[in-house]
């Protein structure tokens, strides 16, 4: 201990192998990827409102002279898919696996540290070079990728195929291997460190939703991520080597699309599947009730992982792909609906008798729920093989998966974010600025993203610059014009989301050990932890989710106190002393 | 799609009953859902002198949850099969087809018509200009779609078609339009720069009209 307290500056916060700092690294940067990928999204719907006009302000500087200060034509790919891949692989999926799941894995298991703490700082440094490369894509002549966040071949291979198909895309190739190799190193860091570290008396059915959902994910991350960085292997070697994989003629110009998807969709559920176990989380303690129906949780988290790697090829149902595999597709797809109805089922039952405490946290979980409602039935209508002849690649599955990764993902993240805060930073965010940026986030988030599926009715295609060129589209500018409208509202909103979090930083309400009164191991140990996060490491008694047992007074019982006469956890004698009257 | 887009082609009334279907099952769940949701916020909110009931699960509740959704879930799928297949799988015989090739590239369409010899790929082959299509109402139309450069797709609204043109790799589509009128075909793949402005006119009109349209563009040439 005192060895480490004499760190210099540089091997502290910098080249860190402590998990907190890693998760805080993560946690910051994927903060400032978020507020990229959201100015893309303004260029690109300020585009679909007034396609081709002058932008004020920011069309002088952004397009220059040249172009009339107008978006030239070739940029709106590039904005579609700098928007898709910075959000995907440089916010979500850093802020869930990276943020929170390095600060909150060892903290929830009682760890002192992840088993490799090493390798954890190698995944995030080899996410830096990845950060540098995506962002100077945008300083390139040619101008970042274009082809998609999908990057379909051939337009991703040939060089003069698209602007954004030449230096742009290798660049995005590059950055790409990087973000994978530095998730799977992660990825076995986590399995390690929860299947190895867990404090005594912790056995696996104790966890924490939000440990077993980050556990999962990265088993997913593990066999997903590879046939990603392999395939982006073979692609960077047909654009730079000359070779066919997926050319033209003497390559297969579909199996890029399989190979992507076999790891995308699962990617999906590494999007996803922390968010839950962060809701689960947040609406136990907040409605300080136990969990309804954990081990049911549990299995709905296994079967949507296990069925998540057979259903990729609803992604191609008019791709080419033999028409026959449409009915497998479309099976295992309506199956995998199954674990995700139960899942919420059990939200509601968890708030079923509870007493419901309505603060920031909770807002943004329940919002998780309701939201990711709409984002999963929406999607029993693409996973309709008929239907989605006519719904693929239109506005209807931009909606759909808006409501999933914003709806669920982000709302997730926002809970999750607020809730573990005064973990992180020893201070509270403020409620009140917490419950005006959910109210405004929730209402603009809906009036965006729910008229989508009306455009996707309409047939409305994604990734066109203008729609109204088309007769049959034309009447459609007023209703993208209101859902530009509520994404500028949107995105102010988000100021006051950064205001509350930088100020409380500095001047928020010292929190105390656990200011939310909830029983998992983090809020054992100070606020912020101490390096080696517990100066003793606690002993289990029972599971993540004993609120208003009847055991103890309080209306929550915290997963290492031990109470006299109750069952001694599995192996584990009983303390000749309770820990809370000890030391 | 929901009464937003006229279905004029044999398949549209199938897959649009499929989305209606959809639409009154999920739409059902979705009320049932969130009501649930909104009456336990108000019902259980937060008062100081009470305590949440300490309950775990149920396991009755746990089964019937998965086996009910599950069920219908499945049904749901088997209910598309026959649509799906009518769609995609069974193509009618070409022998009783219009077969017509469209080739896709950056970024336009180009529709080729048999001649007299009634056969694709033959040195009286017809092309119409770019980005015009006609169509025969009330006879299979088979499209035989290729791409030269990159990955387009083939997407007529109303028609309720949409399907891929791979490059290096033909593919079909077949449909039968119903009724006459003016349309737009739309690339439905991001395929570059010109990607939206990559449109076609797509005429549906009676055997008849086509053949006269076939005879004028055959003379032009």
């Amino acid at each position: 201990m005192t060895e480490t307290a004499e760190l210099s500056f540089v091997r502290r916060y910098v080249f860190s192998t402590d998990h907190k700092v890693i998760g805080k690294q993560f946690l910051f940067t994927a903060m400032g990827f978020f507020t990229i990928g959201g100015l893309l999204a303004i260029l690109m719907r300020t585009q679909l409102a007034w396609p081709w006009q002058e932008i004020p302000i920011i069309g002088p500087l952004l397009y220059g002279e040249a172009s009339g200060n107008i978006l030239p034509p070739e940029s709106y790919p590039a904005l579609v898919t700098m928007h898709g891949t910075i959000m995907i692989f440089f916010f979500i999926i850093p802020i869930l696996s990276g943020a929170l799941g390095n600060f909150l894995i060892p903290l929830m298991t009682g760890a002192r540290d992840m088993a490799f703490p090493r390798l954890n700082l190698a995944s995030y440094w080899l996410m830096v070079p990845a950060f540098l490369l995506v962002l100077s894509s945008f300083l390139v002549t040619t101008g970042p990728a274009s082809a998609g966040w999908t990057s379909y071949a051939p337009l991703s291979i040939l060089q003069d195929a698209a602007p954004g198909s030449a230096m742009g895309q290798t660049l995005w190739v590059l950055s790409l291997m990087l973000v994978g190799t530095s998730s799977l190193v992660g990825a076995i860091n986590y399995i390690t460190t929860i299947v190895m570290l867990r404090a005594p008396g912790l056995d696996m059915f104790r966890l924490p939703m939000t440990i077993w959902a980050l556990f999962i994910t990265a088993i997913l991350v593990t066999f997903a991520t590879p046939v990603l960085t392999g395939a982006l292997i073979l692609m960077f070697f047909d654009r730079s080597l000359g070779t066919l994989f997926f050319a033209a003629g003497e390559g297969q110009v579909i199996l890029w699309q399989h190979l992507f998807w076999f790891y995308s969709h699962p990617a999906v559920y590494i999007m996803i599947l922390p968010a839950m176990g962060v809701a689960s989380d947040v609406i136990s303690t907040f409605s300080r009730k136990p969990l309804f129906g954990y081990k049911p949780m549990v299995y709905s988290i296994w079967a949507i992982a296990g069925l998540g790697f057979i259903v990729w090829g609803h992604h191609m149902f008019v791709s080419g792909m033999n028409p026959l595999l449409g009915i497998t597709f479309m099976t295992s797809t309506m199956l995998i609906a199954i674990p995700s109805a139960v899942k919420t089922f059990n939200w509601l039952g968890t708030l079923w008798r509870g007493n419901l405490q309505m603060q920031a946290p909770m807002l943004n979980a329940l919002a998780f729920v309701s939201t990711f409602v709409i984002g999963g039935l929406s999607g029993i209508f693409s996973a309709a093989t008929p239907v989605d002849i006519f719904l693929h690649d239109t506005y209807w599955i931009v909606g759909h998966i808006h409501y999933v990764l914003f709806g669920g993902s982000l709302f997730g993240v926002f809970a999750g974010v607020q809730y573990w805060f005064p973990k992180m930073f020893g201070r509270m965010m403020s409620n009140t600025a917490g419950i005006y940026h959910f109210v405004i986030t929730f209402v603009t988030f809906n009036m965006i993203f729910l008229p989508m599926f009306y455009l996707g009715a309409f047939g409305m295609p994604r990734r066109i610059a203008d729609p109204y060129q088309y007769e049959m589209f034309s009447g459609l500018q007023g209703t993208n014009q209101f859902m530009t409208y509520a994404l500028f509202v949107l995105a102010a909103a988000q100021l006051i989301f950064a205001f509350n979090f930088f100020y409380s930083l500095f001047r928020g309400k010292v929190a105390g050990k656990n200011p939310w009164k909830a029983n998992t191991l983090e809020w054992t140990t100070d606020s912020p932890p101490p390096l080696e996060n517990f100066e003793e490491i606690p002993t289990v008694y029972r599971g993540p989710y004993e609120y208003s047992s009847p055991l103890v007074a309080a209306d929550y019982l915290p997963q290492d106190q031990y109470v006299d006469g109750t069952e001694s956890p599995r192996g584990m004698p009983a303390p000749a002393v309770s820990p809370a009257a000890g030391d | 799609m929901g009464g937003l887009v006229p279905g004029l082609s044999t398949i549209a009334g199938p897959i649009d009953q499929i989305f209606m279907v959809v639409l009154v099952l999920t739409g059902i769940a979705f009320v049932l859902v969130e009501g649930t949701l909104i009456y336990f916020l108000i019902r259980y909110r937060h008062q100081e002198d009470r305590k949440a009931t300490f309950i775990h699960g149920n396991r009755r509740v746990e089964i019937l949850w998965t086996v009910i959704p599950g069920l219908m879930l499945f049904g749901l799928a088997v209910f598309q099969y026959d649509t799906w297949i009518a769609a995609k799988i069974d193509f009618p015989p070409e022998s009783a087809s219009e077969v017509i090739s469209v080739s896709a590239n950056q970024f336009e369409w180009n529709a080729t018509y048999a001649g007299a010899d009634g056969e694709l790929g033959t040195t009286d082959d017809i092309e119409a200009p770019i980005n015009i299509l006609h169509f025969p109402i009330g006879k299979p139309v088979i499209v035989k779609l290729e791409s030269t450069d990159v990955l387009h797709s083939f997407f007529i609204p109303v028609l309720r078609v949409k399907q891929d043109a791979v490059p290096g790799r033909p593919s079909e589509v077949w449909f039968e339009a119903i009724a006459e009128g003016e349309y737009e075909l739309a690339c439905a793949e991001l395929c570059g720069l010109g990607h939206y402005r990559m449109r076609g006119f797509v005429t549906l009109e009676t055997e008849e009209k086509f053949d006269a349209w076939l005879e004028e563009i055959a003379a032009r040439r």
